[in-house]
């Protein structure tokens, strides 16, 4: 295993030069550094044009000059690494080291949106394979497949922004809106859990009355512009996180697991009166952990209590609901937050942003309104990301449960009794993900070269600003230096695609064999 | 628990139903050769089918209404403008107050619109005036011809090297990947700049060759591993025992069998190359003007979306629409040419079936 990663390691330095090589060349080549002070009738400009040149290394053809570059990089051994000046003298390193954080905000929700959203709606394609909602799913990815992410952007920023910023100065939600909203919602819902007939328009007509239900009350709370869940909604949502959870990973059959985690919503009630004065303005991230980490610890402690034997799927459930539902206080306090967040004033109103990663705030040190100023400017991007991705994820996951499904393994089980849950969940679901966990991996890796055109059109300054202004002002070590990041995260992605491969299924051992 | 106990004659039924059904798929498929089984389950993919005749209709109609080039060859179109005449704006009976609206209408006089008809204008116009119509014309011609360019370099790239470095293994194998490896390593966007940045002033013909150069990474992959397997096949060796060449063996006798990994993921690819296309083109990259592409209308008119929509809508209307079908067209290639393929059988071939396997009991 080790000398299989250590040649793995020597080989991607291998990749790593041989690409670097190319593209410095390719683009010292196709570049002119000091093409438009050639046009210049500044009388100074010989010896300025002289300066540069000299600055730039002009006179070292490139494929030498390319070994300069790279003395700098290796430095990274002895631990100075270089990535040499830009063009306005400014250190490499220290331009990305400002824009990466950028772009991983920008990029990391998406992702994991597009992994929870698509991988769930795969399973239920394939479930309900040759469905109707089968084939609006697989139509539905072939449109989000075929978008361009810059119209896709420019539409979002109309209707979602735009248009939502109008309607929120005066929110009233229109019966014919409700209407209309419960029955696409119902439609949704009735044909994802609906199989058979009946089935479908028992499903319909409750969604259709909890939607508009729900609308009502956003409509008559004015939930829209000041909004809370409080501690009766929390204590609902709470029990229902409850049942939910239980039935996904255990099933109601498991009664400790079952309580243990209803045992949770007491729980998150009280909580939320201990814990509702000490999230002020002062909070931290730090804070939030400790936390999230007390949650578990007592979780656990429950978990523990109720159950007698098979401890493991009763403690696991026990934590996911009691995180899930800690939650609940978060986003509680986040809705307290946007009345005020509202009434900022460079806000005033319009809370959705179209450009920019952060607004200039009147209450800078105020913990959750800057935090919730990053979460809603991330609200266009993370939609536009997430859309165009996550179609992907449902035609991988519905092929790969499909190829599953037909294992004989799953026969074996089906035939033993146990119920379709526990088919589906255990022995399906969980070798569906080992195919699953690569494409996770190099598609992170592949999403940063990809957050280019996103960050133009949303008007952020992450990598992708970066590696424009590299392209446009030809600015060559710049250029190498994203570059070199992004390149050095495809490939370890993929090397470490690789092991967690040979990690999750045990039949596929690297390196041996050769 | 209660155990359902199915009497003798249902299991015998439900048996017989099973190879009933077997025999549906058999049936078809008996005495025709692999293509026309190919056709067939391809015409089955209805959406394929539309997706492939709406594609035609497109390109026909996009390369016969304005001025088109294939090389030597120069076509004149149909429609009056042309994407350099400057007619005049139109004001006045526009919505809104705005200028040079779409005076396309597509709801009959029946029902109280406009009648059927393309108008002076049927897009509107731009800014200075021109006819958007043949601008989007232009543009469409544009992507299709960088996206076909892009789709054929970069299958043949692909299809040579994956087929050389399956059938030859070892070394030839190791360093042809290595190369592979470099290529992916640097994202599609950042070469497709670096080139375009450098060679989109020399016309787009020039910019889709270098992309094509960069585009077949994957395709290579794809098809080395298909002649990994196929090259162990007995009728490899039945070529090889017979005295038949290396380049025999390579394209009379295995490229044949690895035809349909080809033809699909070029497919997808082609899909791929018309939105990296108008990608590159919207950051600047790509097609420059006065040249036309999709991206490049998208980029220019994206600030007027308030006002004047149709700007907008219209580029990428044709985006969408190409990729959409392609992709359809894709999907049911990928259909037709897997042998594993399991088609649904419909409620009343089961009735059928069933009914068969009643008079034979």
């Amino acid at each position: 295993m080790l000398a299989f990663i250590a040649r793995r390691i020597g080989v991607l330095f291998l990749i790593l030069f041989g690409s670097s090589f190319i593209l410095y060349n390719l683009a010292a080549i196709a570049g002119d550094p000091i093409g438009e002070l050639r046009f210049s009738d500044d009388p100074e400009i010989q010896a300025q044009i002289r300066e540069l040149e000299e600055f730039l290394r002009l006179d070292v053809p490139p494929p030498l000059r390319y070994f300069i570059w790279l003395r700098g990089v290796l430095g990274i051994f002895t631990g100075n690494l270089d990535l040499g000046l830009t063009r306005l003298r400014l250190p490499v390193s220290g331009e990305i080291a400002t824009a990466m954080p950028i772009t991983i905000r920008l990029v990391i929700f998406a992702t994991i949106f597009a992994i929870i959203v698509g991988i769930a709606l795969g399973i239920v394609t394939a479930l309900r394979q040759y469905s109707r909602f089968d084939y609006s799913m697989t139509f539905f990815a072939f449109l989000l497949f075929s978008l361009p992410i810059f119209w896709v952007a420019v539409l979002l920023k109309q209707y979602l922004a735009i248009q939502f910023n109008t309607f929120l100065s005066d929110p009233q939600i229109t019966t014919s809106w409700k209407i209309g909203i419960g029955l696409v919602g119902s439609i949704f819902w009735a044909s994802l859990l609906g199989s058979k007939r009946g089935n479908f328009w028992k499903v319909f007509a409750i969604v259709f009355v909890a939607t508009f239900a729900f609308l009502t009350f956003v409509d008559e709370a004015n939930w829209l512009t000041d909004p809370a869940l409080g501690p009766v909604l929390i204590g609902l949502l709470a029990v229902g996180i409850a049942f939910g959870i239980t039935y996904l990973s255990t099933g109601f059959g498991n009664k400790a697991a079952l309580y243990a985690s209803l045992t949770m919503a007491p729980l998150t009630v009280i909580s939320y009166f201990v814990v509702s004065n000490s999230l002020n303005s002062s909070s931290s991230i730090p804070q939030l952990l400790r936390y999230a980490l007390i949650t578990i610890i007592v979780a656990v402690a429950v978990a523990l209590g109720f159950a007698r034997i098979d401890r493991g799927p009763v403690v696991r459930t026990t934590i996911i609901t009691a995180l899930l539902s800690g939650h609940l206080i978060i986003v509680d306090k986040f809705m307290q937050t946007w009345k005020p967040y509202m009434e900022e004033g460079s806000v005033s109103f319009r809370p959705i942003p179209t450009l920019g990663q952060a607004k200039e705030l009147l209450t800078p040190n105020e913990f959750w309104i800057s935090t919730l100023d990053i979460l809603v400017h991330l609200f266009l991007p993370t939609i536009a990301l997430t859309l165009i991705s996550f179609a992907g994820y449902i035609r991988y996951s519905r092929g790969t449960l499909l190829e599953v499904l037909n294992q004989d393994y799953i026969r074996t089980a089906r035939a033993k009794g146990l119920n379709e849950r526990t088919v589906i969940m255990r022995h399906a679901f969980r070798n569906t993900l080992i195919p699953l966990t690569t494409i996770m991996v190099v598609d992170f890796a592949g999403i940063v070269g990809g957050a280019i055109i996103t960050e133009r059109v949303f008007g952020w300054y992450g990598m992708g600003t970066l590696f424009n202004r590299a392209i446009t002002s030809q600015d060559l070590n710049l250029l190498m230096g994203v570059f070199f990041i992004t390149a050095t995260l495809a490939v370890m992605a993929n090397l470490i695609a690789d092991l967690l491969y040979s990690a999750l299924d045990p039949r596929i051992r690297v390196g041996s064999g050769k | 628990m209660k155990i359902r106990r199915k009497s003798k004659e249902q299991a015998l039924e439900e048996l017989t139903i099973e190879s009933g059904e077997n025999a549906i798929a058999n049936k078809e498929v008996e005495g025709l050769t692999q293509w026309q089984i190919i056709r067939r389950r391809f015409f089955k993919h209805k959406a394929a089918v539309a997706s492939l005749i709406f594609l035609t209709f497109i390109i026909v109609f996009v390369f016969s209404a304005v001025d088109a080039n294939f090389g030597p060859i120069k076509t004149k179109g149909w429609w009056k403008w042309s994407p350099d005449d400057l007619p005049d704006l139109r004001f006045g009976d526009c919505p809104n107050d705005t200028i040079g609206c779409p005076t396309i209408s597509l709801v009959p006089k029946f029902l109280g619109g406009a009648g059927i008809g393309l108008g002076e204008h049927p897009f509107g116009q731009d800014d200075i005036g021109r006819d958007y119509f043949s601008l989007v014309m232009k543009g469409t011609q544009r992507s299709i011809q960088v996206m076909f360019i892009i789709g054929f370099f970069a299958a043949i790239i692909g299809t040579v090297v994956g087929a050389v470095a399956g059938y030859y293994r070892g070394v030839v194998d190791n360093v042809l990947m290595r190369f592979t490896d470099f290529i992916i390593t640097i994202p599609a966007v950042i070469v497709g700049s670096v080139i375009g940045a450098k060679f989109g002033n020399l016309g787009a013909i020039i910019l889709a060759v270098y992309l094509g150069l960069f585009a077949w990474t994957g395709l290579s992959r794809l098809v080395r591993g298909e002649f990994l397997t196929l090259r162990e096949r007995e009728f490899v060796d039945a070529a090889r025992v017979a005295g038949a060449s290396t380049r025999r063996i390579i394209f009379k006798h295995i490229l044949p069998n690895a035809v349909g990994v080809i033809i699909v993921s070029v497919t997808l690819l082609l899909s791929g190359a018309i939105l990296l296309e108008t990608a590159l083109s919207y950051l600047g990259f790509g097609v420059v003007p006065p040249d036309v592409s999709l991206g490049l209308l998208i980029n220019q008119y994206q600030d007027a979306f308030t006002t004047r929509p149709f700007l907008f809508w219209y580029p990428g209307f044709f985006i969408v629409s190409i990729a959409l079908s392609i992709n359809f067209i894709g999907d049911g290639l990928r259909d037709a040419f897997d042998p594993r393929q399991k088609r649904k059988i419909t409620k009343k071939e089961k009735q059928n079936a069933r009914a068969i396997a009643r008079n034979q009991a």
